[in-house]
């Protein structure tokens, strides 16, 4: 039976942490993610868990750690946020390429500079090309159950990439919802054991991680790399559907919110598309056909689903929580309208950046983008397609 | 599961690698043909040679196999190329060509 909790996000996940029971957690606190290893230390201590939990000196060491632990056989993972993932740079390249289906809790936030401490989405934007999978949520809800499923994606026998669990700094992370948590013994029936086919530690067969490829095997090494990533789609959705008939809670690639007749579409990562909901549910009393595309899988980019499930739409306002400097706009900006301009699609497309370093997003932002949209509807062009939302002039 | 190194010559597709490119197994150096990489191969001339074997231990490999205190012909499989046997022969007995 499930129980309802009022819980923080950081608190939710640890909780999905505990009841996993991973073999190792090298951690090292920044804000806003520090609860989660605070929480899960808490957990080792009092032996409500077997993992072996390391204190280390810096994020570079607890991702290396962590790629050290998978390497040698076990289920291992960590948690951080903005320059703490900024300083895990290089270690994520080498888990997603030696394939070590590790997980890592992120909690958004803003990179420096200028430093800030709340919520965008630049750090995680910034490692959407290292080969993890990322999954975001809306929510506490979500941050719980993506935490739950984590390892039954990145262990896949057909995906085995590590997996970024991401979700809101501050917005989520340390907000307190009424959730639902699962019991502990059908957590770990779900996830399972862990079971790596070549580890470091098996003295039947001894390895060798991570060896030197020239230039006659890289190529080949990538490629097939981005096989495993071909199949994160599919392990996704598998995943989901054996958690759907553990928890009652559906998931997808991403959630299609009263999108059935809309002629405007909002598309957007993270918690804002609550907010995003309620400006929808305001709009639809009026009689007007607004609907949202909320992202939970952005690496893979699921860019064929997401175009189809954008074709009738006469008007769509992609945005970002990141800059990307490109002079034209985010990246999720990029990733959708390439998805459009591949599908053909006839819709006019625009990219808002917004809520950048914990900047509010408020129910009439979100009406105003929608009015936006209905006016290049009615002008029959896009006008200028990067912009920012509530920027002081 | 052990990897099987014999499939991983240069002309390997990407679905012969093994993931992240592990090598499962000890001892593989053996298995792993590294001789494909060498653009000149050297000539034993056996007429012209005493089995003084000083060029036995210079070889970086282990490419000049050694039998009842005589050395034989080179193996190719992992000889690259690199021309210290023929500095190293007192006796010309080791020239270089080029290889296809």
């Amino acid at each position: 039976m499930a129980k309802r909790d009022r819980l923080s996000g950081n608190e939710a996940v640890a909780i999905a942490l505990r009841q996993i029971n991973p073999d190792v957690f090298p951690a090292f606190p920044i804000t806003p993610s520090t609860e989660i290893p605070q929480y899960f230390a808490s957990f080792a201590a009092n032996g409500q868990v077997d993992t072996e939990f390391i204190p280390v000196e810096s994020e570079h060491s607890s991702m290396s750690a962590a790629i050290g632990a998978s390497a040698a056989g076990a289920r291992s993972l960590t948690a951080t946020s903005s320059c703490g993932l900024a300083y895990m740079w290089e270690e994520l390249y080498i888990a997603a390429s030696n394939r070590l289906p590790l997980a890592l809790a992120l909690v958004n936030r803003a990179l420096s500079g200028p430093i800030n401490i709340n919520c965008d989405h630049s750090d995680s934007m910034g490692a959407r090309d290292a080969g993890w999978i990322q999954i975001y949520a809306e929510n506490n809800q979500e941050a719980y159950d993506n935490m739950v499923q984590a390892f039954r994606i990145s262990e896949h026998k057909d995906v085995r990439l590590p997996i970024m669990i991401c979700q809101d700094g501050f917005i989520t992370s340390h907000a307190v919802e009424n959730m639902e948590l699962l019991e502990d013994e059908d957590v770990r029936k779900f996830v399972g054991e862990y079971e790596p086919e070549n580890y470091l530690l098996n003295p039947e067969c001894p390895m060798a991680a991570g060896p030197y490829s020239v230039t006659d095997y890289y190529m080949e090494a990538k490629r097939n790399q981005a096989e495993g990533m071909r199949h994160a789609e599919k392990a996704v959705l598998d995943v989901a559907a054996e958690f759907k008939a553990l928890s009652g809670r559906e998931y997808g690639l991403f959630e299609s919110y009263r999108m059935e007749d809309a002629d405007r579409a909002v598309v957007m990562i993270g918690s804002a598309a609550g907010t995003a909901k309620d400006a929808i549910d305001r709009l639809r009393e009026r009689g007007e056909k607004a609907g949202l595309i909320k992202i939970r899988l952005f690496r893979p980019f699921p860019a064929e689903a997401i175009a189809e499930a954008l074709k009738n739409v006469k008007a769509i306002a992609v945005m970002d929580r990141a800059e990307g400097y490109t002079n034209h706009g985010g990246p999720l900006g990029a990733d959708v309208m390439a998805a459009l301009f591949r599908a053909k699609s006839p819709a006019h497309a625009i990219n808002i950046v917004y809520g950048l370093g914990g900047r509010d997003v408020r129910v009439g932002d979100i009406e105003n983008v929608f009015e936006d949209l209905n006016q290049i509807i009615k002008d029959g062009d896009a006008g200028e397609t990067y912009r920012y939302m509530g920027i002081r002039e | 599961m052990a990897t099987d190194i014999s499939k991983l010559g240069l002309k390997a597709s990407w679905r012969d690698l093994t993931e992240g490119m592990v090598i499962a197994g000890a001892g593989t150096s053996r298995e792993f043909n590294t001789g494909e990489w060498s653009t000149s191969k050297p000539l034993f001339i056996e007429d012209k040679c005493k089995q003084c074997l000083l060029c036995v231990p210079v070889c970086p490999d282990s490419s000049i196999p050694v039998a009842d205190m005589k050395r034989g012909e080179f193996d190719y499989e992992h000889c690259k190329g690199c021309g210290i046997c023929v500095k190293a022969c007192p006796f010309g007995a080791i020239t270089m060509e080029g290889v296809e």
